[in-house]
């Protein structure tokens, strides 16, 4: 589901964010990528999301090079991508509904079929109840999950996340969690960037571990 | 209904309630539209109902000929006959020299002076009155001609000079309004546009989030088109608003005006067509202007 073949980053200023990074994610598999703040997992996040390209090497996601994508093809692709952010990015003037179904009004698809997916999202992170709420009228925990219920909604066949329990105490860090296990078990790929070393060892699954912009550990499969 | 349109629909709307959420900034910048639209409307008013009085102007030319003071009664006469037999000519008056020579004595005062000449100094004139909807200035024209040709003849004086240079003010004046238009449409433009990118600037992160889950350019761009309309047409009703108003503030003394003059003119505003005109373009404007500044402004904004 993605391919990473010696891919580097530079960012204009020229720092090094990522070097010579290699490895495969398998569809449907669920993987963590570890390590400290600045050791490059946002920006590997970035470059799947297409919000940065790669400097050099190839980044296949979906079947699709990020690199001969051009820039009216990007918001297709990232249909094919679910983002969760640590700070969850909804808008604060529209109700939950409304934010989850976003993904869905921008693809053109019709009121009714928004409401029984925006619905069965919703109901899929618990929180069916509150999609009348403004995301300010909610808790950090409901809203990190309105957020993963946005992500989630078109049914991307892929789901990337940074820090995505950076706000949240650890009994909820571990039921957000939980969520993203489940959309892994239906056959979505899943990708959290993580820095809580703790919680990714309790989940158990393979992780990606980054230092300084390279791969320590978990890029072989 | 269709995904598609009702999507527009649900934008078109959605835009009126955000405008309408800000009724201040939303009012201000549709009066300073609606101000930059009036003014080549209030002048297209005036040139308008400046080309409807020239019309009658126009009809009430008169020719008139003057004999040359040697020629004989019974020849102007014979002339003045000739003209009233013409069904384009309303009225013919024959003016003999003694007949003028008596009305000049008595009317200007200057009966001992006009007693030292030898000879009466007045020629025989005739007055011609066209009838109005049989005749244009340029037959008009012709037949003065023709009168200028007798050998009798000394002037044929036709007063289309003052009509010409009436309508070469107009002329100028419709230029003046073309000018002020086009300028004043690069003003509105402006506003538009600079307006939109303050509300892009205000909503970026809802742009970056819309961009971010896989929304187009033209989907993140059509509410601030939308908005860009309704600023236009805003604008445009305001504009005919105050169009009408001058026309009604204008009214009761040209109206006097025209009566000191023996007219019966009224000033008329602007017609259905033009009225539609004025929010059309107002709408075009706004389109345009919101085009332009959300293409170029939306380029810049990209999730980080």
């Amino acid at each position: 589901m993605i391919r990473c073949e010696h891919v580097f980053k530079r960012y204009p200023n020229g720092r090094e964010a990522l070097s010579d990074l290699s490895f495969e994610i398998g569809a449907g598999e669920i993987v963590f990528l570890t390590g400290h703040s600045g050791a490059g997992k946002s920006s590997l996040l970035k470059l799947i999301a297409l919000i940065e390209r790669p400097t050099r090497g190839q980044l296949i996601v979906n079947g699709r090079n990020v690199n001969s994508t051009t820039r009216g093809k990007i918001p297709l692709f990232r249909r094919q991508v679910g983002v969760v952010f640590q700070d969850h990015k909804l808008l604060a003037d529209r109700t939950v509904f409304d934010n989850v179904a976003l993904p869905l009004v921008v693809a053109g698809i019709g009121e009714r079929e928004i409401g029984k997916r925006v619905r069965a999202a919703l109901d899929q992170v618990g929180l069916l109840s509150l999609e009348k709420s403004r995301p300010l009228e909610i808790s950090t925990g409901e809203q990190q999950r309105v957020g993963i219920a946005r992500a989630v909604v078109s049914k991307p066949p892929m789901l990337i996340a940074d820090e995505p329990t950076g706000n949240l105490d650890p009994d909820l860090s571990l039921e957000v969690m939980h969520i993203f296990r489940r959309f892994s078990e239906v056959g979505v790929t899943v990708l959290i960037a993580s820095h809580d070393v703790h919680l990714v060892e309790q989940l158990g699954a393979r992780s990606i571990h980054l230092e300084n912009g390279r791969i320590v550990s978990g890029g072989a499969t | 209904m269709n995904v598609w349109l009702t999507r527009h629909l649900q934008t078109c709307v959605g835009s009126l309630g955000r405008l309408a959420s800000q009724p201040l900034p939303t009012l201000l910048t549709v009066l300073v539209i609606g101000i930059a639209l009036a003014l080549p409307a209030c002048l297209q008013v005036l040139v308008s109902n400046a080309v409807a009085v020239s019309g009658d102007l126009n009809r009430s030319v008169d020719l008139t000929v003057y004999f040359k003071p040697n020629a004989v009664a019974a020849k102007a006469e014979q002339v003045a006959t000739t003209l009233r037999a013409r069904k384009d000519i309303a009225g013919v008056q024959l003016i003999s020299a003694e007949a003028a020579l008596k009305t000049f004595r008595e009317r200007s005062g200057f009966g001992p002076a006009l007693d030292a000449l030898n000879n009466n100094p007045l020629p025989h004139t005739i007055v011609v009155k066209p009838a109005n909807d049989a005749i244009n200035s340029a037959q008009l024209e012709t037949l003065a001609n023709e009168l200028r040709a007798l050998p009798e003849v000394d002037i044929v004086q036709l007063d289309t000079a003052w009509v010409e240079r009436f309508n070469a003010i107009l002329d100028a004046l419709r230029r003046g309004v073309l000018v002020v238009a086009i300028l004043l449409a690069l003003g509105v433009l402006v506003i538009v546009g600079n307006t939109i990118r303050t509300e892009i600037q205000n909503r970026r992160a809802e742009i970056e989030i819309t961009k971010l889950v896989g929304g187009t350019d033209a989907f993140v761009r059509r509410p601030f088109l939308y908005t860009g309309i309704w600023y236009g047409f805003g604008g445009g009703l305001i504009a005919l608003l105050l169009s009408y108003l001058v026309v009604i503030l204008m009214a009761a003394p040209i109206r006097r005006l025209s009566s000191l003059y023996g007219s019966d003119f009224a000033l008329a505003g602007l017609g259905l067509k033009q009225g539609a005109l004025v929010i059309g373009v107002g709408i075009l404007l706004g389109w345009l202007g919101s085009l332009t500044s959300a293409t170029r402004h939306l380029r810049d904004i990209e999730p980080q």
